[in-house]
C-alpha cells in the first residue's frame, strides 16, 4: 500500500511539473502575461518565505523572524547567499540555546 | 582571435556546468538537514530504507514528503494523501510555466522536460534570478548543474538519514530549519536593491499568502499569493522591455 501512495504521490507532483515544458511552445504569450510570468518568481518566493518562516521554532515565532532579519540584512551589505544561510543557520542557534 | 576563444570559453560547456555547480551549492546546504530529518522521521514512522528513498527520488517535494510520512503513519486513505499531495504541490506548475517561458528560446523541449521533473522551489529560484549567468547555446549545462545538485543531494541525504537515524543533534537541526527561509531571502534581496518593485512584489504575494492562510490549505494560499502577487507585474513591470 505505501508503495502505491508513494506512486500516486509521485505522479501528482511530476505532472503539473512536466506539462509546462511541452505546452510553452504552443502558447505565444500577450505582453502582459509574459510579464505575469516574469513576476513569478518573486512573488513564489515572498509567499514561500512568510508566513511560513514564522515556524522554525514552534510556539516562538521571533526566533524565524530575528533569523529573517539576519539574513535580509547579510544579503543587503551583499554577503554571499552561502554565508546568509550560515549566518542565519547560526542566529538561530544561539537564539534557541 | 585570442579574445574570441576566451569569450566561447567563458560560455562553454564546462563552464556553464561549474557556473551552475557555484549557484546551486546554496541549495545543498539547505537541503542536507532537511532531508536527513526526513529521513529519520521516515524511517521512525515505520517507512523501510527503499521506500523512503523512493519517496525522494519520485516525489522530490519535501513539505509535501513530510506531509506524506505523517498521513501514512496516521492511517489516512491513499486518495486523501495523494490530493492532498497535488494541492501542496501544485505551485510547481506554475513555476515551471514561468521558468519554461524563460528558457524556451534556448533550451530544447527534451532537455526541458528532464529538467522540469527536478523543477523545486529551490531549484526554481536559483536558477530564475541568476539567468545572466546562463547565456548562448550551453546555458542548459548551467540549469542541469543546479537542478542535477539538488537532486542528488536530496536523495542521497534521505537515505543517509534513514539508515544512520540522528546524525545531526537535535539543537542543530532545528538551527538549520531556517536554512531555505534564509536561501530565499538571500536570492530575493540582490534584484530587490537594483529595483524595489520586485520587494513589492513579494510583500503583496506574502500579504496575500498570509490572508488567506487561516481560511484555505497552504498549498492553495502560496498558489493564491503567487499568482495574484505575480499579476501586479502585469502593472509593475511594463516598462520593463
Amino acid at each position: 500500500m505505501v508503495y502505491i501512495i508513494i506512486i500516486g504521490m509521485a505522479l501528482v507532483t511530476m505532472i503539473p511539473r512536466f506539462l509546462p515544458a511541452f505546452i510553452i511552445n504552443k502558447f505565444i504569450f500577450k505582453e502582459w502575461v509574459n510579464h505575469w510570468l516574469q513576476a513569478i518568481p518573486y512573488a513564489a518566493l515572498g509567499a514561500l518565505i512568510f508566513p511560513a518562516i514564522l515556524e522554525v521554532k514552534e510556539g516562538a515565532p521571533h526566533v524565524g523572524l530575528i533569523g529573517g532579519i539576519v539574513a535580509i540584512v547579510l544579503a543587503y551589505f551583499g554577503l554571499n547567499v552561502v554565508l546568509v544561510v550560515i549566518g542565519a543557520i547560526t542566529t538561530v542557534f544561539l537564539l534557541t540555546i | 582571435m585570442n579574445q574570441l576563444s576566451k569569450a566561447k570559453d567563458s560560455f562553454g560547456r564546462k563552464a556553464m556546468f561549474q557556473r551552475g555547480l557555484q549557484a546551486g551549492f546554496p541549495i545543498i546546504l539547505g537541503y542536507i538537514p532537511v532531508a536527513i530529518t526526513f529521513g529519520v522521521l521516515a524511517a521512525q514512522g515505520g517507512l523501510s530504507l527503499i521506500q523512503l528513498t523512493m519517496m525522494s527520488a519520485l516525489v522530490y517535494a519535501g513539505a509535501s514528503q513530510f506531509m506524506g510520512v505523517n498521513m501514512i503513519v496516521a492511517g489516512s486513505a491513499a486518495v486523501e494523501i495523494i490530493v492532498a499531495t497535488f494541492v501542496l504541490n501544485f505551485r510547481h506548475f506554475i513555476m515551471s510555466l514561468s521558468f519554461m517561458n524563460d528558457v524556451k528560446e534556448t533550451v530544447s523541449m527534451k532537455s526541458r522536460i528532464g529538467l522540469s521533473l527536478g523543477l523545486t522551489d529551490e531549484a526554481f529560484a536559483v536558477s530564475s534570478l541568476n539567468q545572466d549567468k546562463a547565456k548562448g547555446k550551453y546555458a542548459v549545462y548551467f540549469y542541469t548543474a543546479i537542478y542535477l545538485t539538488g537532486y542528488l543531494t536530496w536523495v542521497i541525504t534521505s537515505f543517509l538519514g534513514g539508515m544512520l537515524g540522528e546524525v545531526i543533534p537535535d539543537q542543530l537541526s532545528q538551527s538549520m530549519g531556517i536554512a531555505l527561509y534564509a536561501l530565499f531571502i538571500g536570492l530575493l534581496i540582490p534584484p530587490v536593491k537594483k529595483e524595489i518593485k520586485y520587494g513589492l512584489i513579494a510583500i503583496i504575494a506574502m500579504l496575500i499568502n498570509t490572508a488567506l492562510t487561516p481560511f484555505i490549505s497552504s498549498g492553495w494560499a502560496i498558489v493564491c499569493g503567487t499568482l495574484l502577487g505575480g499579476f501586479t507585474g502585469v502593472f509593475l513591470l511594463k516598462e520593463k522591455t
